[in-house]
């Protein structure tokens, strides 16, 4: 076991060390580059100047050895300025990562909760009109495109209804006190954490779906139902226990899916997290920034995924992994 | 008299009616999208015409579903986009299949380190956080690719980039496929029979492999139809994929957001018509998978 996760680990690292030169080089094709812009955005500046910049700043070095400059920096924790905010990389990065943790836990818990009981549903009688009808309800959920979710639900919620605020984490310029400031954003999270919920259900109640209907296929199902127990609890209890696992660590290796949709609910809700900064600074050329956020979500899926195999592997001692 | 397996598969597919309506829903799409330029002849109006004075005007005879915030009429929008989407889905579904196929193929019939090196790349390329990278891929300039400029700046440029943008991350589900059945395929007798007769590596991969794995490809790649067309729309949506004056479902649903105060009706049609395109994709694929594989039956 302890073997199985040491290699795992160092399969994970030369991922990771891959991922980052790839996304390195891609972020250096990127249209202009620093140098380009100070040009662009000052006249005086000669082309010798911009040749002795490009020089001063090691940008005229084949690839691989800018990319080992900044690996060395990055791996002492020098992730460099953001150009747009004129901060450190890091002190740009730390409240929007709390942000998105929030938006993430928040619409991955709710969708869980309606994912469990409608994939049970579902499962105790396959083939049935409630089974096909959740079928159906999936395939709608599968095909959403989330942006356009968004569009609807602040259309209907924030538009017509005026019920719910459309965008932003809290009501800018108002001075609340501390449950009324808890309220105001609590306000504010309910549509996002809808979209990014709804969006995922589907997934997670197809895979709860397959696994019940496993899981009620084996022995001690038959045991339990045998010894008389209600069927409530035969569900609820012995089955959905065991079937959960399963879900639980395929919805880890959904993780990457997860970030997908949070960067596209933060972008239309305004919601200032990490998804909705990887975009604003890859658009907004702001390099360092962009590297160090795709960085970011690439390790953590990276490790989302680690945890997931390893808690397979510990979960389940049928399983030998050498 | 024994049945052929197309006819048996005919056979089965007639059963599944979501899947048939479906095909029926994509082929109406696909000849609508085709037919736009008739339609524009016939309303005698251009899908990229700007008309500032007949802004987000209402439904009239001259425009049926009213026109956009330039004075765009939005029916033409809507199919020139539709023809658009469905070309690039079905393209980089392709582009992405045939990716796959050869990287499964020649991870699994090679095997040993060729198929670790390339699993590993596999599983590499599924951890990535999927639309942050297509993002920064999407605003890659081709230019510093070693591109010429014209092609660059031309419009069908616009049109064909997201393709290879979209194929270079979706190919992971059929490589998965491919390998685990070129895995079985490769110790059966009809595969040790053509080794035998001296066929080299890349005829049995091609000509006795390949035919086998025909179905689970076919399935896995209109399954990811749906998927790449989200792919599309979400990247038009954000303004990295379909450029104008090309029309696209995702680049309309753009602007809609600042006018949904306004003109709600905008957001409203090019989301629905990617979301029924979508789910016809994923019925079609889901039908199409119980056709070809009867053990795997709704009804156990």
């Amino acid at each position: 076991m302890t073997g199985y996760i040491v290699h795992r680990l160092l399969q994970s690292l030369a991922v990771v060390a891959l991922m980052s030169f790839v996304i390195y080089g891609l972020i250096g094709l990127m249209p202009g580059d620093p140098i380009d812009l100070m040009v662009s955005g000052n006249p005086n500046l000669t082309s010798d100047d911009a040749a002795r910049l490009k020089r001063l700043h090691g940008l005229d070095r084949p690839l691989v050895e800018r990319y080992g400059v900044w690996a060395t920096a990055t791996l002492s924790g020098d992730l460099g300025y953001s150009r747009a905010f004129g901060q450190p990389v890091l002190s740009v990065i730390a409240p929007r990562l709390a942000n998105t943790i929030v938006l993430m836990a928040l619409g991955f818990g709710l969708a869980l909760a309606i994912a469990l009981p409608v994939g049970v549903l579902a499962a105790r009688r396959p083939g049935s009109l409630a089974d096909r009808a959740v079928n159906l309800a999936c395939f709608a959920g599968i095909s959403l495109p989330t942006f356009w979710l968004a569009l609807i639900l602040i259309l209907i919620f924030a538009v017509s209804l005026k019920l719910l605020p459309a965008s932003g984490m809290a009501t800018i310029g108002a001075s609340l006190g501390f449950w009324a400031g808890l309220a105001d954003r609590a306000t504010h999270l309910v549509l996002p954490v809808a979209t990014l919920a709804i969006v995922n259900i589907a997934g997670y109640t197809r895979y709860l779906r397959a696994a019940m209907i496993e899981t009620l296929g084996e022995d001690y199902i038959r045991t339990a139902r045998a010894k008389g127990l209600p069927e409530t609890r035969v569900l609820w209890r012995h089955a959905l226990r065991n079937a959960a696992l399963p879900v639980v660590t395929v919805s880890a290796l959904e993780f990457g899916a997860l970030f997908s949709g949070a960067l596209i609910t933060e972008t239309m809700f305004a919601y200032p997290g990490m998804g909705k900064l990887i975009y604003d600074a890859v658009l907004g050329n702001d390099f360092n920034l962009a590297l160090a956020g795709l960085l970011l979500a690439t390790l953590v899926t990276l490790m989302a995924n680690l945890a997931a195999d390893i808690a397979y592997a510990w979960l389940d001692p049928r399983i030998a992994y050498g | 008299m024994a049945e052929t397996p197309g006819t048996l598969l005919l056979r089965r597919l007639r059963r599944q009616k979501a899947g048939l309506i479906s095909a029926a829903i994509l082929t109406c799409l696909a000849l609508a999208g085709m037919a736009a330029p008739l339609v524009e002849q016939m309303l005698g109006i251009d899908a990229t015409q700007v008309d500032l004075l007949g802004r987000m005007a209402p439904p009239s005879p001259a425009h049926p579903l009213g026109t956009d915030e330039l004075g765009r009429d939005v029916l033409l929008r809507l199919l020139e986009g539709g023809r658009v989407s469905l070309a690039v889905g079905l393209a980089a579904a392709l582009a992405a299949a045939i990716i796959g196929t050869t990287i499964g193929l020649v991870a699994g019939y090679r095997g040993g380190r060729v198929d670790a090196a390339l699993m590993r790349l596999t599983d590499g390329v599924i951890a990535l956080p999927l639309l942050p990278v297509l993002i920064v891929l999407a605003a890659v300039d081709p230019r510093k690719l070693g591109l010429p400029q014209a092609l660059v700046e031309s419009e069908a440029f616009s049109l064909i980039r997201i393709v290879p943008v979209i194929a270079l991350v979706g190919w992971t589900t059929v490589a998965r496929l491919v390998r685990a059945d070129t895995l079985s395929l490769r110790s059966r007798d009809f595969v040790l029979a053509a080794i035998a007769q001296g066929a080299g590596p890349a005829r049995i991969m091609l000509r006795h492999i390949l035919p086998n794995l025909m179905s689970p490809i076919l399935v896995a790649t209109t399954l990811s139809v749906g998927a790449v067309i989200l792919l599309e729309s979400v990247l038009s949506f954000l303004g990295l994929g379909i450029q104008p004056p090309a029309a696209s479902w995702g680049a309309m649903l753009t602007n809609a957001q600042e006018l949904i105060g306004t003109a709600p009706a905008l957001a409203i049609y090019p989301g629905l018509c990617i979301f029924v395109t979508v789910i016809a994709c994923n019925l079609l694929g889901d039908a199409l998978q119980d056709a070809f594989d009867p053990r795997r039956s709704r009804i156990p």
